[in-house]
């Protein structure tokens, strides 16, 4: 079939947007505090989430350590336990994956890989992140406020999360709330940055379907997070309204612990459907990026275009608007109408077709590649078996009968680990290793950057495949101890212990990878700008890091794809997307211009 | 070619692990084994697709990893063999959504000879309702709950009267024949798990959920809360009793109804007990 992604410019070019206007700091503040330059808020919003994020796996160790050795931890009760599971899960899904994501990568990667400078609305998107801190702050406050953090899981379901029974009533939940509302309000000043940047600040002959894939799943990403996060914006309002002025939003009428309540007419699973009605879609904005990425670290390190690269920008546009009919997957045993379940069953497997592709193409483009090993490409198949097997237990969850028994199990809990908690955040490695020479001019140390891998990665498939099999006993979720039961047999608490301890191994691993970022930026290995040897326009930049404005006086005009990797006849086996056609294939272009004359 | 060999070794491993595992599902007592059949099935459907998967990555990895002087192939798309892949993929999910769905038709569609039990939910204990002889289970709300009326039933309400209620204590059921719980919580949501039985629904304050099932097997099982619902959300836990048919009316029996709980309530102090029959008159008035 013929090359649609390459060739002469022999369209309408796209509207040239005057170049932008920077705004150029000229005090340290305005460099590198209150910058408006992309690149350093998206430093920002990186290291302000993976410091979070730090906490978020501090609690983890926590509740792995009650639930490994339920009698030998005094200290952790279970308003404690609630505590850790609740700020664990809010921490790590909203404000490490989605700000690392969207903010990290999407902030540093979209302005250069579309050949624009910055982004289009610069104040704006410093002030996106300045909102983020401010909802981190807020967040982490809880835990030094009266009576602690919020203990009503990452759902936040109501009518318990904002009655006595649930742990952070005094200021917690309400901490919560504000701090959600926040980042909602960053995150659309954040997100309509990288949305229109996409659309509008693309450089010459940078079309849609030139884009790297790393853009389509942060741009598509970025579009399911600006519909999705106000329903659970409105949520959060309403819950606030029912806690501090008593509106019943979501209270029914209901005795607490002896004593009737003023609420009633209210609906919980209200609350459900508008929560969900952002969660699943949510899940997708962590999931996106990460197939975009990842489909750029193998192209990069097989040396191989990605197979398929219409399908996988179909896939992802699919992906994205499939994912906002999929919902109430979450609320099979809801209570909701069981007709729902024909409904939603049936559109959530059908998101696993497009879904499925993707994985074959991943597959495909090492098939018949060559295929280097570095840590970048290691973190890419670990990633792909991880997704694999992740993505396959929601094929279980999915089916509605199959849900009933299997919903509110360890296997629900080992299925959104794997799948969103150890897939992505390996692609987020693979990334960093992947781009550390372009934001710092010096290599990741390999030693132990090999160390980081193996263990995290077989440490985390050893810590959640096994996890299934916990579910399928029946061993509920969001449990402080399994306490004496008939049925579950005495190698359950053993097999816990066992993934206790290797989860404690796996994150001292993440410890040296901290060490290895710190290290390696004023010991690393010098890298020149280009030492993978890839075609993206981030990597041809003149100054590593780059520079204020990216590109220099130019901005480059792009020519083909993104994926020109051992293209037969051409003149190196990488053709960068701003390399004229004329130098890539300087034999070509005289049998061209020879065949043009005759026609 | 250590890394092929190593994901190799790690899905043989998975697949051992899986036939080897100690960690299998409780031993069934409902009927709904339909469920453990779709699991079943899609196990081998998504197993042998995972198992393909890592095999073939491993094969590439061995094949094509780099040498001096390899050069990857050049392939844009490959157009019949994604429409390939999308059409068996959709067989593949179609295969299992099919009975995925009618056992979900089952599961929704009680029988029509089916008797009622309601589960009580509330933090952070079990509480039980039968409809009595008069097969009709009165109407409840949670603004008639009271100390005294810890079920909520509503006073007026002539079919409430003889409803047997069983508070924070075993559940006893019949094996046999149909059964269709009423769900609901008098405060936050729960859910009213047994592992066995395979079926759960979540109870929701303001609303009555439910599901059904026929008990297939005498035993005694473990009752779990599955919807977080405050800090005893662990220690929410309950016995179900299932038995003879025989057996479990004289157990019926021996609990009492609302009526009788109204009636020593007003004769008695708190701690009255429990009359045996629930006859028309109050009988004797027995104190401590």
């Amino acid at each position: 079939m013929a090359d649609v992604t390459r060739g002469e410019l022999n369209y309408v070019a796209p509207a040239e947007v005057e170049d932008v206007e920077l705004y150029h700091p000229k005090s340290w503040i305005t460099k590198y505090v209150f910058s408006q330059d992309a690149k350093v808020i998206a430093i920002q919003y990186s290291l302000t989430a993976i410091a979070i994020g730090m906490v978020a796996l501090v609690l983890s160790w926590l509740m792995r350590l009650q639930l490994g050795f339920p009698d030998f931890f005094s200290f952790i009760d279970p308003a404690d336990y609630y505590q850790f599971i609740t700020m664990h899960g809010m921490i790590m899904v909203i404000y490490l994956l989605t700000a690392l994501f969207l903010g990290g990568f999407g902030n540093y990667f979209i302005p250069l890989m579309v050949g624009a400078r910055d982004m289009v609305f610069p104040y704006v998107n410093m002030l996106s992140y300045w909102i983020y801190l401010l909802a981190v702050l807020v967040l982490a406050s809880s835990f030094f406020t009266e009576g602690g953090p919020t203990g009503a899981g990452w759902t936040l379901y109501p009518p318990q999360a904002i009655l006595s029974g649930t742990p952070g009533q005094e200021t917690g939940i309400i901490l919560m709330m504000v701090s959600l509302m926040l980042f909602i309000v960053g995150f659309t000043m954040g997100g309509l940055n990288y949305v229109v940047t996409v659309l509008q600040a693309r450089t010459r002959g940078m079309t849609m379907m030139r884009l790297p894939l790393t853009v389509w799943g942060i741009f598509t990403a970025t579009v399911l997070a600006l519909l999705a996060f106000p329903a659970l914006l409105v949520a959060c309002v309403m819950m606030t309204f029912d806690k501090l002025l008593g509106t019943s939003f979501f209270m029914p009428a209901l005795v607490e612990l002896g004593e009737q309540l003023s609420y009633g007419g209210g609906s919980p699973l209200l609350f459900q459907h508008l929560f969900w009605f952002f969660g699943h879609p949510e899940v997708y904005i962590v999931a996106l990026p990460a197939f975009g990425i990842v489909s750029d670290l193998i192209a990069v390190h097989a040396r191989r275009n990605i197979f398929g690269y219409r399908m996988m920008v179909w896939a992802i546009v699919a992906i994205g608007g499939l994912s906002f009919i999929v919902w109430a997957h979450h609320m099979y045993v809801s209570g909701m109408n069981p007709w729902f379940g024909y409904f939603f069953a049936t559109t959530t497997l059908i998101i696993a077709v497009p879904t499925a592709l993707k994985v074959y193409n991943w597959v495909l483009t090492l098939w018949k590649g060559n295929i280097h090993l570095t840590l970048p490409m290691l973190f890419a198949i670990g990633f792909i078996i991880t997704f694999v097997n992740g993505g396959i237990t929601g094929l279980f969850l999915g089916n509605v009968s199959v849900d009933v028994p299997l919903s509110d199990t360890m296997f629900v809990v080992a299925h959104f680990h794997m799948v969103m908690g150890v897939a992505p955040i390996l692609v987020i490695f693979g990334a960093i290793y992947h781009w550390y020479p372009k934001i710092t001019g010096r290599m990741l140390n390999e030693g132990m950057g090999q160390f980081h891998f193996w263990v995290t990665f077989l440490g985390s498939y050893a810590i959640y495949f096994p996890m299934h099999y916990l579910g399928f006993i029946g061993v509920p979720r969001r449990y402080f101890e399994i306490g004496e039961t008939n049925f579950i047999p005495e190698s359950a608490q053993t097999l816990n212990a066992t993934i206790t301890v290797i989860a404690l191994v796996v994150g001292f691993a993440q410890l040296v990878f901290l060490f290895n970022l710190v290290w390696s930026y004023f010991k690393g290995k010098k890298a020149d700008g280009n030492p993978w040897h890839a075609t993206t326009l981030e990597w041809q930049t003149s100054e590593t890091p780059p520079g204020h404005g990216n590109f220099g006086k130019e901005l480059p005009i792009v020519y083909r794809w993104a994926y020109d990797y051992s293209v037969p006849g051409a003149i190196q086996d990488y053709l960068p997307q701003n390399m004229p056609n004329d130098v890539a294939f300087p034999k070509a272009t005289k049998k061209k211009r020879k065949a043009r004359a005759k026609a | 070619m250590g890394v092929a060999i190593i994901l190799i070794i790690l899905i043989v491993g998975s697949v051992v692990f899986h036939f080897v595992s100690p960690w299998w599902w409780t031993p069934i007592a409902s009927n709904w084994g339909g469920m453990d059949d779709t699991i079943i099935l899609t196990f081998w459907i998504t197993g042998t697709v995972n198992v393909a998967i890592v095999l073939f990555m491993a094969y590439c990895l061995i094949r094509y990893r780099h040498k001096e002087g390899r050069k990857a192939a050049y392939e844009p798309e490959n157009t019949k063999l994604e429409w390939a892949l999308t059409i068996v993929t959709s067989i593949g999910v179609a295969a299992m959504l099919a009975p995925g769905l009618l056992v979900w038709h089952d599961f929704i569609e009680v029988p029509e000879e089916a008797t009622e039990v309601e589960v009580m939910g509330q933090q952070w204990q079990w509480g039980f309702r039968f409809p009595g002889k008069d097969g009709l289970m009165g109407t409840t709300d949670a603004r008639f709950i009271t100390p005294e009326n810890p079920f909520g039933l509503n006073p007026e309400d002539p079919n409430g009267q003889d409803d047997v209620l069983v508070e924070a204590d075993d559940l006893h059921l019949p094996t046999g024949a149909p059964l269709k719980f009423l769900l609901r919580s008098i405060d936050v949501l729960h859910d009213f798990y047994v592992p066995e039985f395979r079926a759960k629904m979540d109870m929701v304050p303001g609303m009555v959920t439910y599901f059904w099932l026929t008990p297939i097997r005498n035993g005694t099982f473990d009752i779990l809360c599955a919807e977080l619902c405050g800090v005893g959300h662990h220690i929410m836990r309950g016995v179900v009793v299932v038995e003879g048919p025989d057996d479990f009316q004289t157990w019926l029996d021996e609990q009492s109804t609302f009526a009788q709980s109204q009636a020593s309530l007003k004769t008695a102090p708190p701690s009255a007990s429990r009359l045996t029959s629930n006859e028309g008159d109050s009988g004797s008035i027995e104190t401590r």
